[in-house]
């Protein structure tokens, strides 16, 4: 993890300080640019970035090691604190592949639900991207205007899940209850307001001649090396290739909503914040029509041995007292094989890997990290900038340490 | 939906037979078993002449200390152009968990090698940079490995 005196090769020694024009600045884990605890090992010239090196492992916490301790239903809960700005989307890919290993078949209104929270959750992780890269550029203002709409979606999840950071609202084989009442009315509300907030932010932000001269033509990426380092979600799309999971392989009924995916051609930060501008839009558009397709209906799937009963059949059925006190205690086998599935996260492809050996625990879980994977290619686009243009780098990728450590 | 991936495995059986070892068929996912000797040229095969252009993920499991061979290494291929998924896996016993790194063919194979040497130890060879990517470099052991038990053996110290 962290280099060690004794570590810094030969060429990183000062032969001779009075001609020297080179120093490695240490920048992080602290600092409050680099969202979280990154750490990165910059060799400057000047001021000039000459290698970047990444340094991460500072919030590692074991979380796969974990996994293998915990039920199937247990893990859920894990998986909130991985990218703590888009939790429903981590649950949502962590079911997934548990349902995929039980061969589940989820109802209508489940999945309609689940494309709503999850497009919410993805505005709400922009609005926290689009406020602290701002902030880490200069511009203080726009920060408290997206906090504002991201407090409204965060009400909103907390109304259905009872959490606003960790909602741990899906379940294997459903949701963990159905949504309260005037929930419709709540959405409804915020997505009549949220438009006039996307035309505050274009004229604070986007048609803001400071910022676009900061963001153009800043830290590129061609398309072939984007795809080469494994660039996924918007940052990949601002490289002009035009990939989005939910298109090409649709899960969770994406393939009959009607959104567009927004891709721009230049690969630099400005290319990466106007595809999440527009994303915000496409986003709206479908939270829309998942709002026109919630009808009453069952929420959960018809498998008793694995989701648990409702509260009164237990209280009527001797049956459904068992298996919950069954799922609950020892909880339930899930037969061998292994699974990857991924999902468009609102940072990229978020892959689970999940291998079961037919006990009640997985054996392995791997979680491929958006994140993890975008931060690794800092380098190609921060070398050979300047040292200011670095922090308005790490702001485009949209990292979150939390996933990148695990 | 899978016999588009046998073609693939069809293609690779055709490149090299001695490449392809096993195929599985489960949930609509196809592995392949691939012999560690054969794996950077399977991946190169499948890269220019099937379009896997993406590595999505690489990841390592351990079976545990009894099994034999005890370490699987899994590459999930995916393809902007086709979008379809593949997984290879290679098995890798504890003696010699050896094997060929992957980054010349992909470059975002660096940091999924470095952290499955850190938690499970397996050598990738020819890795430009393989040290420890979560762990500290002073950390002993490999902390996903089944032996290794989840609180650790000692208090850690940051010294």
């Amino acid at each position: 993890m962290a280099t060690r005196p004794e570590e810094i090769t030969i060429d990183n020694e000062i032969l001779d300080p009075a001609l020297e024009t080179q120093m490695t600045l240490s920048m992080g884990p602290q600092h409050p640019s680099t969202h979280g605890v990154l750490r990165l090992d910059l060799r400057l010239d000047g001021e000039l970035v000459i290698k970047a090196t990444p340094d991460i492992g500072y919030l590692h916490t074991g979380m796969e090691k974990l996994f293998e301790y915990k039920k199937y239903q247990q893990g859920i809960v894990i998986t909130d604190r991985m990218d703590y700005l888009n939790p429903l989307g981590n649950n949502l890919a962590y079911v997934m592949a548990a349902e995929k290993l039980l061969g589940l078949e989820i109802p209508e209104r489940a999945q309609v639900i689940r494309v709503l929270m999850c497009e919410l959750q993805r505005i709400a992780s922009h609005m926290v991207w689009l406020g602290t890269s701002c902030l880490d550029i200069g511009a203080m203002t726009p920060f408290w205007f997206t906090f504002k709409e991201r407090e409204k979606i965060l009400n909103i999840i907390e109304s259905a899940s009872g959490g606003r950071m960790t909602p741990s609202y899906f379940r294997i084989g459903g949701l963990m209850m159905d949504l309260p009442a005037g929930f419709e009315n709540r959405v409804r509300q915020f997505l009549e307001n949220f438009p006039d907030a996307l035309e505050t932010f274009d004229t604070l932000i986007t048609n803001n001649t400071i910022w676009q001269s900061r963001t153009r033509g800043i830290g590129i990426i061609s398309k072939e090396d984007a795809i080469d380092w494994g660039l996924t979600g918007p940052s990949l799309r601002g490289s002009g290739v035009e990939l989005d999971i939910r298109r090409a392989n649709p899960y969770s009924g994406y393939e009959t909503y009607d959104f567009d995916i927004p891709t721009e051609p230049d690969g630099d930060v400005w290319s990466r914040f106007k595809v999440r501008m527009r994303e915000l839009r496409e986003s709206h558009k479908i939270v829309r029509q998942a709002l026109e397709r919630l009808k009453p209906g069952p929420i959960k799937a018809d498998a008793p041995k694995v989701v648990l009963p409702d509260r009164d059949d237990m209280r009527k059925h001797m049956d459904s007292l068992i298996h919950h006190f069954l799922i609950v205690a020892e909880g339930f086998n899930v037969p061998p094989g292994e699974v990857y599935h991924s999902i468009e996260a609102s940072k990229g492809e978020l892959g689970v890997y999940m291998k079961s050996n037919g006990g009640p625990k997985p054996e392995r879980v791997h979680f491929r990290g958006p994140s993890f994977v975008n931060l690794s290619a800092l380098p190609v686009m921060a070398e050979g900038e300047m040292i200011a243009d670095v922090v308005a780098i790490i702001g485009s990728l949209d990292i979150v340490l939390g996933e990148i450590d695990r | 939906m899978t016999e588009a991936l046998h073609k693939f495995v069809d293609q690779l059986k055709g490149f090299d037979p001695q490449a392809v070892a096993d195929v599985k068929d489960h949930l609509g996912e196809v592995t392949i078993f691939v012999p560690r000797e054969k794996i950077v040229s399977a991946c190169n095969f499948l890269k220019t002449e099937c379009e896997f252009d993406l590595l999505a993920d690489l990841c390592g499991c351990d079976r545990g200390p009894e099994e034999e061979p005890r370490f699987e290494v899994n590459y999930h291929l995916f393809s902007t152009k086709h979008y379809k998924r593949l997984r290879l896996k290679v098995l890798l016993s504890e003696e010699d968990p050896h094997v060929e790194s992957v980054t010349s063919v992909w470059k975002t194979a660096n940091w999924h090698e470095r952290e499955t040497f850190d938690l499970l130890g397996i050598i990738f060879d020819g890795h430009p940079d393989l040290r420890r990517i979560l762990l500290p470099s002073d950390f002993d052991g490999h902390a996903l490995r089944k032996d290794y038990p989840l609180r650790g053996y000692e208090p850690y110290s940051m010294n």
